[in-house]
């Protein structure tokens, strides 16, 4: 594969949209697909895409994912306008979740969503601020 | 390997939506929990579980999922079904538990050698 030109796509996510969710990680997959990533970092990307998708609309008003792919790296960004993660470190705890329990009897809330994004992303760069939001940076290497 | 509707055949599912039947499922996952069958789930696996809103379809998508069985009885919601029809994804129901599918599913794959 490759790729010369970076390739950018942006989707807009609304929180609570349970509906729509995994329309932008599907088109993601699929845009990756097209252009003949690797299998490994197509299903890595999805997992990670998705859960991220999920944690927005599971705890923010909206929120948008950014994703660019270059020759070396994809690179997928999550930013919302959520209530912000109090403390990182235990967020990133398997079995530590905020959802609530209407969220839990659809089966999301498991306390697995982070933990499974920093599992299939190469980097994860986490920022948020209480009251404001979160943006998730995650990166995966090409090739 | 075994195909999904072979699977649906010897196990009498009902095929609530039809996607492609003549693809193949490598194995199973069982759990109710959607960042489980994220986490632990195989492309191909063929995955039982008693969740019936639209997510389902979603996770069967991103993960490659061979198809859906939902136990005990339970139906997709109306919106599960329009979205697997629009996805290409495979539902299938029982009024078994998801024990006795399991179990039906395991003696099929074991005596299959897979």
């Amino acid at each position: 594969m490759h790729i010369t030109d970076s390739i950018e796509g942006c989707f807009q996510l609304m929180g609570g949209d349970f509906t729509n969710a995994g329309k932008a990680s599907g088109e993601l997959k699929s845009t990756l697909s097209k252009l003949g990533v690797s299998q490994d970092v197509i299903r890595r990307a999805a997992i990670a895409a998705f859960e991220a998708e999920m944690n927005v609309i599971i705890h923010a008003v909206a929120g948008t994912m950014h994703y660019s792919i270059g020759s070396e790296e994809l690179k997928i960004i999550l930013t919302d306008m959520g209530p912000g993660i109090e403390d990182i470190e235990l967020a990133m705890r398997e079995g530590y979740s905020t959802a609530p329990d209407w969220v839990r009897e659809m089966g999301w809330g498991a306390g697995m969503g982070l933990p499974n994004i920093k599992k299939n992303s190469d980097n994860l760069k986490i920022d948020s601020m209480v009251g404001e939001g979160t943006t998730l940076e995650i990166t995966l290497y090409i090739k | 390997m075994l195909k999904v509707t072979d699977i649906a055949g010897r196990l009498g599912l009902d095929i609530r939506v039809s996607g492609d039947l003549h693809t193949e499922a490598r194995g199973c996952y069982i759990s109710d929990l959607l960042s489980d069958v994220m986490a632990n789930g195989k492309e191909s696996d063929i995955w039982i579980t008693l969740q019936t809103h639209p997510n389902i379809v979603a996770v069967a998508v991103i993960k490659g999922l061979s198809g859906i069985i939902i136990t005990n009885g339970r139906s997709p919601e109306p919106d599960t079904v329009k979205k697997a029809e629009a996805e290409n994804i495979t539902i299938l129901t029982t009024g078994r538990t998801t024990f006795e599918t399991a179990g039906l599913l395991y003696t099929m794959f074991t005596a299959h050698g897979s």
